[in-house]
């Protein structure tokens, strides 16, 4: 069936099988690869892209399921060729070790200060409890999420 | 992973999505957050040939308040059910539920209705709706029906819901007199569902003694169970913290406690009176400042 999604502000119309996960849409469809596959059950995070304003694992809802809505990627964030403030912090905090869970990690972390944004350590900690770090590199990612926070 | 091929429908009004049902019987699913329904499509443990989403279906979430009784739209999600200030006022054993339901994705996506539905033995809102004393309103091509939340769910991933009917919304009648109500937790690490959830929900006399209690259990059964033994325990009791100590201890008592990857009979039926004494204790508090 045709879906029409507006993906990071473009409008994008294509023929998909009902069976199509949004991760795989985005992936395989649109070609934006920054949205990882990680455990592909739900539970890592590293498929996070915000549906309507809201983060969501784009591994657990059907691309038929966003047809008509906005769907913000990893890739939608920078502006102008500039990093977002929650990117250039992953970045200046080494936020990251492996940089597989990182567009996941940066999404929940943007949708986490739109709805908080000054959290604690123990809010930044218990907000991004559905994105897992196998690296487990989170002290810096919480110093990151600080980081974006104060830039506002 | 793909789940295996359906057919996928988007009907406008209840009427539809029932004539959908009729339809296609047995092999039709409703699809409502996907948060229980896709994993299991995907691991093609669920391979329906029809997928109902009933997304563009008006009227099927919001919390509102009407004669005595909150009533939650079943496509409600987890984070507006535990963000909504009538839930956060009036029900806050339920927005601290809420909080603790999988992770924020999961609750940005999944709804009350569906997880009644899906019936999850180890999932939080039966233990809260039971000890709540909610029920939950179904519509068929034949009329609509009010359940209990205690009579829908009878087994693990089972309820009384026909093939036909549709999970319409969640009635939670207000309590009235001097309550309180708490859930306690102790959360699986990875799946966060329950290994074991305790919901208490307390009224007091104006003397200060326990005049009734609900106390509903989850994850230690096949399905959401109410401790009967403590609520008869606490009766007509001051809610001193030996007396409840002594109630909690028997949380498990009578129940079919089940093993599973989590542990134990007996060490569930030892949680079960640790988070059923938690539980209360904190529900008798939230009655004393009322």
């Amino acid at each position: 069936m045709n879906i029409t999604v507006q993906v990071n502000g473009v409008s994008e119309t294509r023929s998909v099988e009902p069976r199509v996960l949004l991760v795989h849409f985005l992936r395989e469809n649109l070609g934006l690869t920054g949205t990882h596959v990680g455990c592909d059950t739900s539970q890592c995070g590293a498929c996070t892209v915000l549906l309507d304003g809201a983060a969501v694992k784009s591994c657990s809802l059907f691309a038929v399921q966003a047809d008509g809505r906005k769907v913000t990627t990893i890739e939608g964030l920078s502006t102008d060729g500039k990093l977002h403030a929650m990117q250039q912090a992953f970045w200046d905090q080494h936020g990251l070790q492996c940089g597989f869970c990182t567009p996941g990690m940066i999404v929940s972390a943007c949708h986490l200060l739109e709805r908080n944004p000054n959290p604690s350590e123990a809010e930044i900690r218990e907000g991004l409890e559905g994105n897992l770090c196998r690296c487990t590199g989170y002290a810096n990612i919480v110093k990151a999420v600080q980081q974006a926070a104060r830039a506002g | 992973m793909y789940a295996a091929p359906f057919e996928y429908h988007l009907p406008t009004t209840v009427a539809e999505a029932l004539g959908l049902l009729e339809k296609f019987g047995d092999e039709a699913k409703l699809l409502s957050g996907s948060q229980s329904l896709v994993p299991l499509m995907k691991l093609r443990l669920a391979t329906p040939g029809h997928v109902v989403d009933l997304r563009k279906v008006p009227g099927l979430s919001g919390v509102t308040e009407s004669g005595g009784t909150v009533v939650i739209g079943a496509m409600t999600t987890h984070y507006e059910v535990g963000s909504s200030p009538l839930v956060r006022t009036k029900l806050p054993m339920m927005a601290e539920a809420a909080g603790q339901i999988g992770d924020t994705q999961v609750r940005n996506l999944g709804t009350i209705g569906g997880s009644l539905a899906h019936a999850d033995p180890s999932a939080d809102w039966p233990a809260v709706l039971a000890a709540l004393d909610a029920s939950v309103r179904i519509a068929s091509s034949r009329g609509e029906r009010n359940v209990k939340v205690e009579e829908l769910i009878v087994g693990p991933l089972t309820t009384v819901l026909a093939p036909g009917e549709i999970l319409l919304q969640v009635r939670v009648p207000l309590p009235a007199g001097r309550y309180g109500g708490a859930y306690e937790k102790l959360p699986h690490p990875a799946s966060r569902f329950a290994i074991v959830g305790a919901a208490a929900e307390v009224f007091l006399d104006p003397g200060g003694k326990v005049s009734n209690s609900r106390i509903a259990l989850t994850g230690i059964a096949s399905k959401v169970t109410r401790a009967g033994y403590v609520e008869q325990a606490l009766l007509g009791k001051a809610p001193d913290p030996a007396a409840i100590k002594s109630a909690a201890a028997r949380a498990a008592q009578g129940i079919e406690v089940r093993a599973d990857l989590t542990g134990s009979a007996e060490y569930k039926a030892n949680l079960a009176a640790v988070y059923t004494e938690r539980a209360v204790k904190r529900a008798v508090s939230r009655a004393l400042e009322r």
